[in-house]
């Protein structure tokens, strides 16, 4: 605090610290306060809000509870988001190693680029970009009939394998870095030892790179994880009839039923059980939140 | 259980960089051989290339006889220390020492057991379930040899295993690891810099210089014979004079300098191009009161002494400004003279050496 008055004085410093405030109380913390706020009170036709009927309830939350399509919805949401984490994994270990063990030097930044190019471009161009690509008589089809690789074309565009396809493409990168940081810091010549102690490609992985990218790997699930969970425009946008996302459920709520004190309710639960979820299967793997800020 | 290793005409490119140059020399069964030379000369490499990550740009590396080409590392019978160790953090000390016998599929008590017995060796009884993190450097240092041993090397590359540790230990680890390699009979390769351990520990040292190799020879002839100029400064002190030859007869020569003439001993007769010089090391000069009547004198003024324990050094300033060092014991046996005080340096011709300079190594 001192340092910053030192370096930018009285005007500056207070600028920033006003700047950064309202940033964090007015743009986060307060919609959050008023949606929790709104959680658990009932939504009531206009001219009974603050009156008597208006108290504070859990049945906004017991609602989800009681009904089984919602629950299901909710399972299977975080069933998928686990397959799009484990996904990218799949997808990001082999480049994060080669990215970061492999590669020299001189290409890892044109890699990296290349990489990263597709992110600038905006989630919802790459998922209309996705829905042609996937559309039954899109490009994918084309090339898979024309290559004779298959003889009709797959409608991909049905139950959640497009949704996973579209969430592992749009998050993958959340599971690339962390990866990478953490296969980078792992001394070579541990790769060399160990196949220098007559360890196989694939045992150096398992005994060695992998143990010590495990922080990096679960930071990498969580992300992909939490996002795609969360994720509304993805399964909204290449979900078919018979994929539900629980997003969709909330969004129903606020939108559709205009019943925002549920939709707030159902957010709320949505974040719960995905944290418990999660610390869950943290526990399980013996990974500890410390590990993770690493 | 060991090999002999022979480098053919072996070379190492880097690009356009050559970083070892045709290196030829036979290690064998058994033997405490040293690669010793400054960073950068290739010795480095030559390691990585006996152990497999490095494939020469040409010439044969055979091992116990047999061409190593296109083997890879685990499937030669040499084992690589590295210079940080690389010991696995997340193992425990016999998880690491059996990790070779796991890698072969090993069973777990087997494998504890014979972790237990190298674990005996190294001197590091009941160390088994410890992590890495909880040894000292010593000890690391000892898993790291363990680990090796474990996959019952032939060979066993050392690069430099001992440059992190802090001199005590670094000198009682000198003594240890020549006691395992005694005890195992294995070929031990070392790699270092540092000329007090090529020397104290190994049976013959190869000194090395921009990728070629200048001298391979026991500890003593590398010191008191070396065979060009960069031997002869890398490896101790050196008072250097540049200088031509007057006359020469079979094993010595005069030898004219700007501060006066010289004799000393010349081996081999230099080709005509390359530039001589006189090395007379500092332990074998003295300094007296009167000229000396065989001659290799040099009136000087006693400069600086400085005291370092064991032995004394005293630098000594010719009438052209050239400062000189003696070695003295600090034993009383000789008189310290005092700072300021004339005196004569003076050295046995069989004591000094006229060799060629470095150009022996120069680098096309």
């Amino acid at each position: 605090m001192k340092e910053l008055l030192r370096r930018y004085g009285l005007t500056l410093t207070i600028s920033f610290i006003v700047i950064v405030a309202f940033w964090l109380l007015v743009l986060v913390i307060l919609p959050y306060i008023y949606l929790f706020e709104a959680s658990f009170r009932l939504y009531l036709p206009i001219d009974q809000v603050n009156g008597p009927n208006d108290v504070y309830t859990l049945s906004n939350y017991s609602t989800f509870f009681v009904t089984p399509i919602h629950r299901w919805v909710f399972l299977l949401t975080i069933v998928y988001s686990s397959a799009v984490a484990a996904i990218s994994f799949v997808v990001a270990y082999p480049l994060a190693y080669y990215l970061s063990k492999v590669a020299t030097n001189k290409i890892v930044p044109t890699l990296f680029l290349i990489i990263m190019i597709p992110l600038w471009v905006s989630e919802i161009l790459r998922s209309f970009a996705w829905f042609i690509i996937l559309s039954l008589k899109g490009p994918l089809n084309f090339a898979l009939v024309g290559l004779d690789i298959i003889e009709e074309p797959i409608r991909w565009i049905s139950g959640f394998q497009s949704v996973i396809i579209g969430l592992v493409y749009t998050y993958v990168l959340f599971m690339l870095f962390p990866l990478y940081n953490a296969i980078q810091s792992l001394d070579t010549n541990q790769i060399e030892a160990a196949g220098d102690l007559g360890a196989p490609w694939w045992k150096i992985h398992w005994r060695v790179i992998l143990p010590h990218a495990k922080p990096g790997i679960a930071s990498g699930s969580v992300m992909v994880f939490m996002l795609s969970a969360g994720s509304i425009l993805v399964p909204s946008l290449l979900g078919s009839t018979n994929s539900r996302w629980f997003t969709e459920i909330i969004q129903q709520w606020m939108f559709e039923s205009q019943d925002w004190n549920t939709g707030s309710a159902y957010a709320f639960l949505l974040l719960l059980l995905c944290t418990g979820f999660v610390s869950l299967v943290m526990r399980l793997f013996r990974v500890s939140l410390s590990d993770i800020a690493r | 259980m060991s090999a002999t290793v022979e480098l053919d005409r072996v070379s190492a490119d880097f690009g356009s960089f050559r970083a070892v140059d045709k290196v030829s020399v036979t290690i064998g069964a058994g033997e405490f051989f040293s690669f010793l030379g400054p960073s950068g000369c290739g010795k480095t490499t030559i390691l990585r290339m006996v152990s497999g990550f490095i494939a020469p740009s040409e010439g044969h590396i055979r091992i116990g006889g047999e061409d190593m080409d296109g083997i890879r590392p685990n499937k030669r019978p040499t084992v690589l220390i590295f210079q940080n160790l690389a010991l696995f953090p997340l193992m425990s000390v016999w998880e690491n020492v059996s990790f070779s016998l796991e890698m072969r599929g090993v069973d777990k008590a087997a494998r504890r057991a014979r972790a237990e017995e190298l674990l005996k060796i190294v001197d590091l009884p009941g160390a088994g379930d410890k992590m890495i993190s909880q040894l000292s450097g010593g000890q690391k240092q000892r898993v790291a040899i363990a680990r090796a041993l474990a996959v019952e090397p032939k060979v066993m590359l050392l690069d430099e295993p001992l440059s992190a540790l802090d001199l005590k230990l670094r000198q009682h680890m000198r003594a240890e690891l020549r006691a395992i390699q005694k005890r195992t009979n294995v070929t031990f390769i070392y790699i270092t810099h540092d000329q007090g351990e090529a020397l104290a520990m190994s049976d013959r040292v190869a000194v090395m210089s921009q990728g070629r190799l200048q001298q391979v020879a026991k500890p003593e002839d590398i010191y008191n014979n070396p065979s060009n100029g960069f031997v002869a400064s890398f490896v101790g002190e050196n008072n250097v004079f540049d200088g031509r030859i007057l006359a020469s007869q079979t094993t010595s020569a005069r030898f004219e300098t700007d501060i006066g003439i010289f004799e000393a001993v010349l081996h081999a007769p230099p080709s005509s191009d390359a530039k001589l010089r006189l090395y007379v090391r500092p332990e074998h000069a003295r300094l007296v009161s009167t000229a000396p009547e065989a001659g290799n004198a040099i009136a000087v003024t006693i400069s600086d002494i400085s005291f370092e324990g064991n032995f004394i050094n005293i630098h000594a300033t010719t009438d052209q400004g050239r400062v000189l060092t003696v070695e003295t014991r600090n034993d009383g046996s000789s008189d310290i003279p005092e700072t300021g005080s004339r005196r004569y340096f003076t050295f046995d011709a069989q004591r000094a050496r006229i060799l060629a300079d470095e150009t022996q190594a120069a680098h096309s």
